[in-house]
């Protein structure tokens, strides 16, 4: 018989009282109303347990280590106790063929209603063999575990987009999970890592309401990555105002002006870092006085300097952005339009004097 | 419909001059808005890449990257609705407005005049030609730095614009996939960045080829564009 959800958490130890304030935090940080905790709980009580198995590919465990500081320790606990059940390489206590038996049970008993929550990315070059496994390569076991599962979570940024191991040139080849797993529900959560609380409030949301978040084209929860860092950043006014910091000691900077000029990305950058910010509240790039990397964008690495706006363009081959390549566009027109008007003029006076000459000897 | 000075000129030299109406009214009236729109936009914009030097006191006395944004964001409107009306007329209109948006590709002979025009300007012809509608190169130049370009800037614009108001509604739906499509915001906001070097460029190179035909071609093409005839002076 398979547990629900509040008999797995009654047995980790975790009391009536805990269960109930997990269920209207979690409905807070959803942004639901009042009327939804009651669901939620009602949600977590009836339904069976969802199994997530949690892989790792090539990546840093940055998203673990995010996750697990989850801001509220009760959310930390309660998730973690629904998640750590299955399978985690860096968090689980089996080790060896007993951990890897664990995915082959549980795609067993629950065929087409387990959650994958994937955290790195496989390397194809090679068959996959800069990431081996269990003696096999990633992209196999991805590819095997994936398989029968309900949807699939795409941790981070390497899952999402491939971040830094697929910077330019990507010598291993490593992929995104959505460019080598088809046919299934993806959702992406990208950042580097992604906040705690993103994560937390995506996988809280699916297991009780037992389908995946609103995505958007670029398969990102809309409730974390429908806008940009720009549009709710507190330094907003001042970008507004024109007052920007324009080296790392100037008197804008003391004063905490803006910082698109130091090459800020929070204009082009969707995250949720300017209304949750960071470690429970207590800060956020910006706001420690840094510009925003933008590390939850596709490609952020191969994005030129993180402290220009105006961005590196690669397709020219050498370190070069729209203005300089634009200038010399612009520069090398002018150039050529005064060259070309210069022997316009010198051909008509020629041809002028040939004129002349030709009426001077044919005159009588 | 000749100027005073063209008559007197046709007069003392001797020759013969006669017109032909090309450029309606609507088409002239867009070339010369489109031209101070295209100006507003791209130093509007560059000021948004690369700000003005900052301002102190508090953030409440000024608003000038709200002003800059909103001059472009208006400036953009306008040349957006124009672009509309200009294909509106290309239906509408006299066979001239269609030039720019139908290039005879599949035409032979057209393509030699293509030819002849490079080797004129790389002054391999001693005589131009002269045109009734746009001089074939030109057209080429027009159809790719503005004709394509201009629909580019629109909808890399647009994409950028629209994400301002978010996810969802009708925005979104018209021009959300934009941003995706080009691999992120931050490359849309380059490429339309590079986009205007590409049009201001063109726009230099467009004036001086203007003058240069005017002076040596013996055919109006700057008071055509205002008047609407095209002069021959023979
Ligand atoms: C001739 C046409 C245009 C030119 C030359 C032009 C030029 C520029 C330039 C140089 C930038 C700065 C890019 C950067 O460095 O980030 C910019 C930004 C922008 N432009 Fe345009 N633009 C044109 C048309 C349009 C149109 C039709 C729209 C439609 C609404 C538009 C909307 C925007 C937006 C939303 C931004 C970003 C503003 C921001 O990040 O605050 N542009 N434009
Ligand atoms: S600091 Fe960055 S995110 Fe904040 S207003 Fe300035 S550019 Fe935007």
């Amino acid at each position: 018989m398979t547990e629900t959800f509040y008999e797995v958490l009654r047995r980790q130890g975790i009391t009536r009282r805990s269960f109930l304030k997990f269920c209207s935090l979690t409905a807070t940080s959803l942004g639901l109303s009042a009327a939804a905790m009651p669901k939620i709980a009602q949600a977590l009580e009836t339904k069976p347990r969802t199994p997530v198995l949690w892989l790792h590919g090539l990546e840093c465990t940055c998203c673990s280590e995010s996750f697990i500081r989850s801001a509220h320790p009760l959310t930390r606990d309660v998730v973690l106790s629904m998640l750590s059940l299955d399978y985690d390489d860096t968090l689980m206590a089996a080790a060896g063929h007993q951990a890897e038996a664990i995915i082959e049970m549980v795609k067993e008993k629950y065929r087409g209603n387990y959650l994958v929550a994937v955290e790195g990315n496989p390397p194809l070059n090679n068959d996959g063999m800069f990431c081996i496994q269990g003696g096999r390569p990633f992209v196999e076991k991805l590819k095997e575990t994936c398989a029968d599962a309900k949807a699939i979570i795409a941790w981070g940024s390497c899952a999402s987009y491939g971040c830094v191991q697929a910077a330019r040139p990507n010598p291993t080849r490593a992929t995104p999970i959505d460019k080598v797993i088809t046919g299934k529900p993806i959702i992406n959560v990208p950042g580097c890592p992604p906040i705690a609380e993103v994560m937390t409030g995506v996988v809280t949301y699916m297991l009780t309401f037992d389908r995946i978040p609103e995505l958007d084209r670029q398969k990102r929860p809309k409730m974390f990555y429908g806008q940009r860092i720009h549009d709710k950043c507190y330094r907003r006014g001042h970008f507004d105002a024109g007052q920007f910091v324009e080296a790392w000691d100037d008197e804008s900077a003391k004063k905490g002006f803006c910082l698109y000029k130091m090459g800020c990305k929070g204009p082009s950058t969707y995250n949720a870092c300017s209304s949750m910010r960071w470690n429970g509240g207590v800060s956020w790039p910006v706001q420690s006085g840094h510009g925003c990397l933008g590390c939850s964008e596709d490609g952020f690495w191969d994005r030129g300097s993180f402290y220009d706006h105006v961005t590196g363009i690669h397709q020219f081959g050498i370190e070069a952005d729209a203005d300089t390549i634009g200038g010399a566009v612009a520069i090398g027109t002018g150039a050529a339009i005064a060259a070309h008007a210069a022997v316009t003029v010198l051909s008509r006076i020629r041809s002028g004097r040939q004129v002349q000459e030709t009426a001077a000897e044919t005159a009588p | 419909m000749l100027s005073q000075h063209d008559i007197q000129e046709a007069e003392q030299s001797g020759h013969q001059v006669y017109s032909v109406y090309v450029f309606e009214a609507p088409l002239r009236a867009w070339h010369w808005v489109n031209a101070l729109l295209m100006v507003i936009l791209a130093v509007s914009g560059y000021l948004i890449g690369k700000p003005l030097p900052t301002l102190t006191g508090e953030a409440a006395d000024h608003y000038m990257m709200g002003y800059v944004r909103f001059v472009h964001f208006i400036a953009a409107y306008l040349f957006a609705a124009g672009l509309v009306a200009r294909l509106y007329w290309a239906f509408v209109g006299n066979r001239h407005a269609r030039q720019i948006f139908l290039l005879p590709f599949a035409d032979k002979t057209w393509w030699r005049e293509v030819l002849f025009e490079l080797r004129w300007y790389l002054f391999l012809e001693s005589t131009p030609k002269k045109y009734l509608g746009h001089n074939p190169m030109a057209l080429l130049m027009m159809f790719f730095f503005f004709t394509v370009l201009a629909f580019g800037m629109t909808l890399t614009g647009f994409g950028l614009y629209v994400e301002f108001t978010g996810a969802g509604g009708v925005g979104d739906f018209l021009f959300g996939w934009v941003v995706p499509l080009l691999g992120g915001s931050q490359q849309t906001h380059m490429w339309h960045r590079l986009g205007m070097w590409f049009m201001m460029s063109f726009a230099v190179l467009h004036v001086y080829a203007a003058i240069r035909e005017e002076v040596l071609s013996k055919h109006s093409l700057i008071s055509t564009m205002i008047s609407g005839w095209r002069m021959f002076k023979d």
